[in-house]
């Protein structure tokens, strides 16, 4: 076949409309919550004190990092769909949840503590948060790159990883409500360590997946 | 310069909104320049240009195949051109890996050829031959008889939806499979 029989071909197919990627990650995530609402349900659940839990401005601040990392990643993730995007002028939005990680140890420290900042930061879940948070992200992750799929990521491993930022966010939206640590030491530790990890199978899996 | 590219954009908006010519003509005007790039491209890497041909069928294909991820308020060029140097520099990559390995085997065979100015693209040929019969079919009587679909749906005795979606199917795997080799 020469290059203008397969313009032709190409013209002949203009009428096909593929689906936006948004819209594509959209229902991948919709698949995708149920199970991992099932895993966390079956396994975990919700920890037993959270009326009072509630009231504890460090238990509320753990969502609003996890849900700024999950949704500040999954905006990433639509902007690097796009071959010709870069990082630039969007990786900032990946230092929200950050921030206000940093902002809530500040404020844990100007506040009286019963216990030292090792035992806070030590916890007692931490091997559960380990294990827990990078299982729990494992379905949002395939829904992710399933939506990165769909367009056409200049960088697979960065976009892969940023798609593994989205789940780990998401999935520790989920712990966080099992987890009786709410130190911001103890998130800003162990978290980062289960997301980090997610982080790296999302760039060694969509290095792989992600080509176009 | 920017008048080409402004030219660009204009056919595919009109393309997205279903002008079948006008996306015809922006494809035709733009493989010159993929070819160009692509003879570069493989000149810079050492490797024979004769091979450019490929090269403009596989990012002419990922262009169709992505453009839904183009966002029709910007303009087409940098978005052609990204599209273009992913698939250089994967073509390159692959080719790069695959001569080393025949030059391993094959060392004396190919001692003292010169290849051909430019020749013919054959890697997408040759994938449209490990097609299911009916897209292979509905691909090549579009390409090569220049058939149109409702000619060759009547050929085939086929719907018009089932030659539609037959040849989006053939041209989606026909990518899936250039990727893979």
């Amino acid at each position: 076949m020469d290059t203008d029989q397969l313009i032709k071909t190409l013209a002949a197919d203009n009428a096909h409309r593929a689906r936006p990627v948004g819209f594509v990650l959209m229902l991948a995530m919709l698949a995708a919550a149920p199970v991992s609402l099932l895993m966390f349900f079956t396994e975990l659940g919700v920890r037993p004190d959270v009326m009072t839990a509630m009231r504890n401005p460090f238990f509320d601040l753990k969502f609003a990092v996890t849900l700024a990392l999950a949704i500040s990643a999954i905006a990433v993730c639509l902007h690097l769909s796009r071959p010709e995007a870069s990082l630039r002028g969007f990786g900032w939005y990946l230092f929200i949840p950050a921030g206000l990680l940093v902002a809530g140890i500040s404020g844990e420290m100007m506040m009286p503590q019963r216990m030292p900042a090792m035992t806070r930061l030590v916890g007692n879940n931490s091997k559960v948060c380990l294990i827990a948070i990078p299982l729990l992200s494992l379905p949002p992750l395939a829904a992710a790159l399933i939506g990165l799929r769909h367009g056409a990521p200049a960088r697979p491993a960065v976009a892969g990883a940023v798609a593994g930022l989205a789940a780990a966010g998401l999935a520790a939206t989920l712990y966080a409500s099992h987890c009786t640590d709410d130190s911001p030491l103890f998130v800003a530790t162990w978290y980062t360590v289960a997301t980090a990890l997610v982080t790296a199978i999302g760039a060694f899996i969509g290095s792989r997946v992600l080509r176009f | 310069m920017r008048e080409r590219e402004d030219e660009w954009t204009g056919l595919m908006r009109s393309a997205i909104s279903g002008d079948d010519a006008a996306y015809h003509r922006l494809l035709k005007a733009v493989a010159p320049v993929l070819r160009a790039a692509a003879r570069r491209g493989l000149a810079r890497a050492g490797q024979p240009v004769d091979q450019s041909e490929d090269i403009v069928q596989d990012i002419l294909l990922a262009v169709h195949l992505k453009r839904h991820t183009w966002d029709a308020n910007a303009p087409f060029a940098p978005w052609l051109f990204a599209i273009a140097r992913n698939k250089l520099i994967d073509s390159l990559r692959r080719r790069g890996r695959r001569i080393f390995v025949d030059i391993d085997d094959f060392a004396e065979t190919l001692a003292g050829e010169t290849p051909a100015e430019t020749a013919p693209a054959g890697e997408v040929a040759a994938q449209l031959q490990t097609l299911p019969a009916r897209q292979r079919d509905v691909l090549q009587s579009i390409a090569v008889e220049s058939a149109s679909i409702k000619d060759t749906a009547r050929k085939f005795s086929m719907s018009e939806g089932a030659v539609r979606v037959a040849l989006h199917r053939g041209l989606a795997s026909l990518t899936a499979k250039l990727r893979e080799q």
